[in-house]
């Protein structure tokens, strides 16, 4: 991977919210903090965490569709340059596609196939778009239905149409499978991998780690809004060759290795711990940990745990 | 529908059967009765129904009106249909008028104030439209009469036609001159009401998921308005419009009043003072047709336009 071109490199990125608590006084809610991500040209990288951990947030943070009241902090480089907020607006859509979360993303009025083609009317498009429906078992009727008439399973079948309409170089789907059967969910995922294949770097956001496994190139592990772990796929063949305790514990929990989950919950943002996010269900925390942690490089992937070791 | 009729057409005669006011008094006055023999009095009594129990001059009333006879007004002396036509043919396109222009106004004005949310634009469409809701339409009717007709004397004080014109000389510019004052009026109170409506709900639909995701496709914000803000506006904009023909006819008593425009509003309030009971009835009856029927049409249009309920049955 090391010498395909560096497609999407976020760094040290954030989210916040204003908010007005009692008696007027503002604080601002890190809802994602010191993330950082890459995706290279052909790769595709999952990123793995639990609800609430602010996935959403992220992918609508690259597409430039947060929340008004959201404030966006370090810095997004797309295909070597600063993506502002004014490139962000122009290369959505056509280079950088989105594959939203939830049946919500479609517009309940608006026929599936006219909105597909955002409206427009265009035999080549059109064309086009036949044969990706017919690609997912949509039969040529879907054309004319209304979301409300569509399956779930199908609803996310439109979703993931519109980003196969585009010649994307970036994809950021937002779990774009549940709701699919195996074999549909397995069709969608290789799509996104021929995708990356093809040279487009792939962002897969999931909390289906063996999908992740699956179908990844790379995995980041997405924990209280940051990035605790990042991973090469076959660091997830052996517990010993992961880094971070979360992702030690992910993997446990995974069916074939034993199904052990770990207690206790996320943190909520605000009652974030002191230093580690992680700390308070951590078998190994220490005083230490109660520091920024910084994240490091640790046997070619990265790890945000100060006890992580070469070995 | 039927039901609701006869419920409204019962409660306004108990409403009127309690009423303080004495039909002798109030048409003929003090002064005449005083001078009138015992004989005279008691035939006007009987002209008026005073004596005859309430419940029994309803069902004779009502017992006409399915026969489709609405009996004839005391006051005016004719059929109540004929009284009502006229007078009708006069308020409907006066509230046609309102309601269109109100509608139209008020939907442009509610999208652009929605999609400007926060905006300058926004603020004074939504300013106005505060100041216009708190501001009682008979001040405003006045304040209208006041400046157009008064000072500026560009348009008539009142009245539907010209006084002293013969009726076959009366043309339509007249007719249109006379009726703009009151249908402005009526306009302006109810643009207010329909572009707060649709601004709330425009301003929910920009913030919607699937407006959203059309801005993360690249869609443009004219585009996204055409495919997605007026198509989803549309529903309750329709139920909006519709349900506010009960305003507009509320409205209508109190505008036709203040320009002594000589409308269905009009005649509800002689009819109310002068207890002429059959043409009051008769009034609120159609009147109480015209607000149902909005209502009935809004559903059955809802029924065409949103795809969920036309289509729904099909595939559930
Ligand atoms: N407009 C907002 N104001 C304040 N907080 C918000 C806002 N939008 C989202 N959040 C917070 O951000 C957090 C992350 O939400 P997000 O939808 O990104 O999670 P997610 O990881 O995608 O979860 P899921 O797996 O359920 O989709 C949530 O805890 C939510 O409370
Ligand atoms: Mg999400």
């Amino acid at each position: 991977m090391e010498n395909k071109k560096t497609i999407l490199d976020i760094h040290n990125f954030s989210v916040s919210f204003e908010q007005y608590g009692s008696g007027f006084k503002k604080t601002t809610l890190p809802v994602i903090h010191n993330l950082d991500i890459t995706v290279h040209q052909g790769e595709m990288v999952a990123i793995v965490g639990s609800s609430g951990s602010g996935k959403s947030l992220l992918a609508h943070g690259i597409l430039g569709i947060q929340p008004y009241n959201a404030t966006l902090g370090g810095e997004i480089i797309y295909n070597g340059e600063v993506l502002t907020e004014e490139r962000k607006k122009a290369l959505r859509g056509s280079e950088i596609v989105l594959v939203p979360q939830g049946t919500s993303y479609l517009d309940p009025l608006m026929k599936v196939g006219p909105q597909v083609l955002k409206g427009k009317n265009d035999k080549k498009l059109k064309e086009r778009l036949d044969k990706i429906f017919k690609g997912y078992n949509l039969r040529d009727n879907v054309y004319n239905l209304y979301p409300f008439e569509l399956s779930g399973g199908m609803n996310r079948r439109i979703m993931v149409s519109t980003a196969m309409m585009a010649q994307p170089k970036l994809v950021v789907a937002d779990e774009p499978t549940p709701g699919l059967h195996m074999e549909m969910a397995k069709k969608v995922m290789s799509h996104f991998r021929e995708l990356a294949d093809n040279g487009a770097g792939v962002l897969v956001i999931t909390h289906d780690l063996e999908q992740a496994i699956e179908v990844a190139d790379r995995i980041v592990v997405f924990y209280a809004g940051t990035t605790l772990e990042d991973a090469d796929v076959k660091d997830f063949e052996k517990e010993e060759t992961l880094r971070h305790p979360y992702t030690k514990a992910l993997w446990r929990a995974m069916p074939k290795n034993g199904f052990k989950f770990i207690d206790g919950i996320q943190p909520y943002v605000k009652a974030m711990p002191e230093g580690c996010v992680f700390g308070p269900r951590c078998p190994h925390f220490t005083e230490e940990c109660k520091c920024a942690i910084p994240y490091k490089n640790v046997k070619d992937g990265r790890v945000r745990c100060i006890k992580a070791e070469e070995n | 529908m039927i039901l609701l009729i006869i419920a409204v057409s019962v409660a306004s005669f108990v409403l009127i059967s309690v009423s303080p006011i004495d039909p002798l008094q109030a048409n003929i006055g003090q002064a005449a009765l005083g001078s009138m023999s015992a004989e005279q009095i008691e035939k006007l009594q009987a002209y008026w129904g005073v004596g005859t129990p309430a419940y029994q001059r309803f069902f004779s009333w009502a017992a006409d009106f399915f026969r489709g006879d609405m009996g004839i007004s005391l006051l005016y002396r004719q059929p109540v249909a004929d009284v009502i036509k006229v007078k009708l043919a006069n308020s409907l396109y006066l509230m046609t008028i309102a309601w269109l222009i109100s509608g139209i106004i008020g939907f442009i004005m509610g999208i652009i104030a929605g999609i400007n949310k926060g905006r300058f634009i926004d603020k004074a469409i939504k300013g106005y439209s505060l100041l216009i809701a708190s501001t009682p339409a008979f001040w405003l009717a006045l304040v209208l009469l006041m400046v157009f007709a008064v000072w500026l004397q560009i348009l008539p004080i009142g009245l539907s036609v010209p006084i002293g014109v013969e009726a076959s000389g009366v043309t339509f510019a007249d007719k249109i001159q006379h009726a703009i004052l009151p249908a402005v009026t009526l306009s302006i109170t109810g643009i207010s009401n329909i572009t707060l409506h649709t601004r709330e709900k425009m301003i929910e639909i920009m913030e919607s998921d699937y407006v959203l995701f059309s801005r993360a496709r690249g869609e443009s914000t004219y585009n996204i308005i055409k495919n997605h803000g007026i198509r989803n506006v549309m529903l309750p904009a329709i139920t909006l419009q519709f349900g506010s023909i009960s305003e507009i006819f509320g409205g209508s008593v109190l505008v036709e009043q203040i320009f002594s425009y000589p409308g269905l509003g009009q005649a509800a309030v002689t009819a109310g003072l002068g207890s002429d009971v059959p043409l009051l009835l008769g009034i609120t009856v159609i009147s109480a047709v015209f607000v149902f029927g909005g209502n009935l049409i809004a559903n059955i249009l809802y029924g065409i336009i949103d795809p969920r309920i036309r289509r729904g049955g099909k595939l559930s």
